[in-house]
């Protein structure tokens, strides 16, 4: 048992627990915050996505070590957050959400990519969202809502 | 029970090293799944884990006239933007699993896990890339191909840190990456071919060919290399039969769950026509 501190959604935490437990089972189980699911738990689906010190990252694969010092956001903590707004906005306009278990590490994904390139293209899309499965949507339409997001979001990103 | 050790500088990561048995945590993407449990419990560790991820000290890119120096804990997507990683090796990394993962994996990793279907390894063994292995008393640089020795084996001893990657600046004129994989992304490779030669007017000067996941190790054999070395590009490619059979005594493919041996074998042999019959006259 370790003291683990980080900055979580902008608050300090510390959790005392074992550094090799998984970022997902401490955001999940000690932490309460069930955005980030478990898909595969061996990083091919992305529905754990967060972001750790801006950076996506598969919370599956992440020893809590991993983390001391660092700044983890997850999907709760861009939620409330204008660019979280309009991600929902644009995936509730463009049917990207389906069934919803891919959704949050989708939008995830998306809020890392248009943080990095707020006007992308087609492909850039594509390749933000290699790491993230979707079963139900055939992709297209969350493709459509990564690009309602960028235009709508005009000087956001 | 192991004991967690994170430590605040590469020294203290090295003198705790000294004396413990340890196991190495750096970006946790492949050593995380090796090690899972049930959801919930912690992964199975059997000798102390060392995380070295935050180390800043190992997380660098830089370059000099020579060579290019790439700390050990840099995060793949970092090489993937760096103007100093040489063009090979991003053409791996951009097929490297995904923006996620690539945030978190880094070479070094693939070189301490050494599965033979690590896609970074077959680029690292053509630029002839050297390994630097630091212990609390010991500092040395040893070619890639010295350091790694079977599937999951590496030279390394108990006490010592893979902390640098040194790759030679030398001067190609035509180089190729492929990998054959299930999905594009997030694929672990079935067989990926390297290639890259230096050309001068009509002779090939500088042959480097690397096959990847057709072997327990990379397959790069310098005595093949060097038996076609000065030929010319013509030359070259009327003897390309000659050059596949040299290599299908070295090429040796297992049957997974990810493909079986004779499409290994095929399509490797066709990667390097494909790459000979691409080679033109400077």
């Amino acid at each position: 048992m370790n003291d683990i501190t980080f900055e979580l959604n902008h608050e300090q935490v510390t959790i005392t627990a074992d550094p090799s437990l998984r970022l997902l089972d401490v955001l999940r189980d000690r932490l309460h915050l069930t955005g980030a699911k478990e898909g595969c738990g061996e990083g091919e689906c992305g529905a754990c996505s967060v972001l750790i010190n801006d950076q996506l990252a598969n919370s599956c694969l992440v020893p809590l070590a991993n983390v001391h010092k660092q700044r983890v956001t997850t999907i709760e903590g861009i939620a409330t957050t204008k660019e979280g707004k309009l991600l929902q906005q644009a995936y509730s306009k463009e049917g990207a959400v389906q069934c919803g278990i891919c959704t949050p590490g989708m939008m995830m994904a998306s809020y890392a990519l248009l943080k990095k390139h707020p006007h992308p293209t087609r492909e850039q899309i594509q390749i933000g969202l290699s790491g993230n499965l979707c079963r139900c949507t055939g992709y297209n339409m969350i493709f459509r809502a990564i690009e309602r997001a960028a235009k709508e979001g005009e000087g956001t990103w | 029970m192991v004991k967690h050790i994170i430590p605040n500088s590469l020294k203290e990561a090295l003198d705790y090293m000294d004396g413990h048995y340890t196991t190495i945590v750096a970006g946790g993407t492949d050593l995380m799944v090796q090690r899972r449990n049930w959801a919930e419990l912690p992964p199975t560790f059997t000798s102390d884990p060392v995380y070295v991820f935050h180390l800043s000290e190992l997380n660098y890119v830089n370059e000099d006239d020579k060579n290019v120096y790439i700390g050990a804990v840099t995060p793949m997507s970092v090489l993937l933007d760096h103007p100093a990683t040489p063009q090979l090796l991003k053409d791996a990394i951009a097929i490297i699993a995904a923006p996620g993962l690539r945030n978190m994996a880094t070479i070094a990793g693939n070189i301490g896990n050494a599965s033979p279907a690590g896609d970074s390894l077959p680029i690292l063994y053509a630029l002839d890339a050297l390994v630097r292995i630091q212990s609390k008393s010991q500092n040395s640089l040893l070619p890639i191909a010295q350091v790694i020795q079977g599937p999951r084996k590496t030279i390394l001893d108990n006490n010592e840190l893979i902390t640098e990657i040194v790759i030679p600046k030398d001067p190609f004129t035509f180089q190729m990456f492929r990998k054959v994989g299930g999905r594009k992304a997030d694929a672990i490779s079935k067989v990926s071919f390297t290639g890259s030669v230096r050309i001068e007017g009509k002779h090939v000067t500088d042959l480097r060919i690397a096959f990847g996941a057709v072997a327990p190790t990379v397959v790069r054999v310098r005595d093949i290399e060097m038996e076609y070395e000065g030929k010319t590009v013509k030359q070259l490619q009327q003897q390309v039969k000659s050059l596949q059979e040299a290599y299908a005594t070295y090429i040796r493919p297992i049957d997974d769950q990810r493909s079986n041996k004779e499409y290994r074998m095929n399509v490797a042999m066709n990667l390097l026509e494909q790459f000979i019959s691409s080679l033109k006259e400077e």
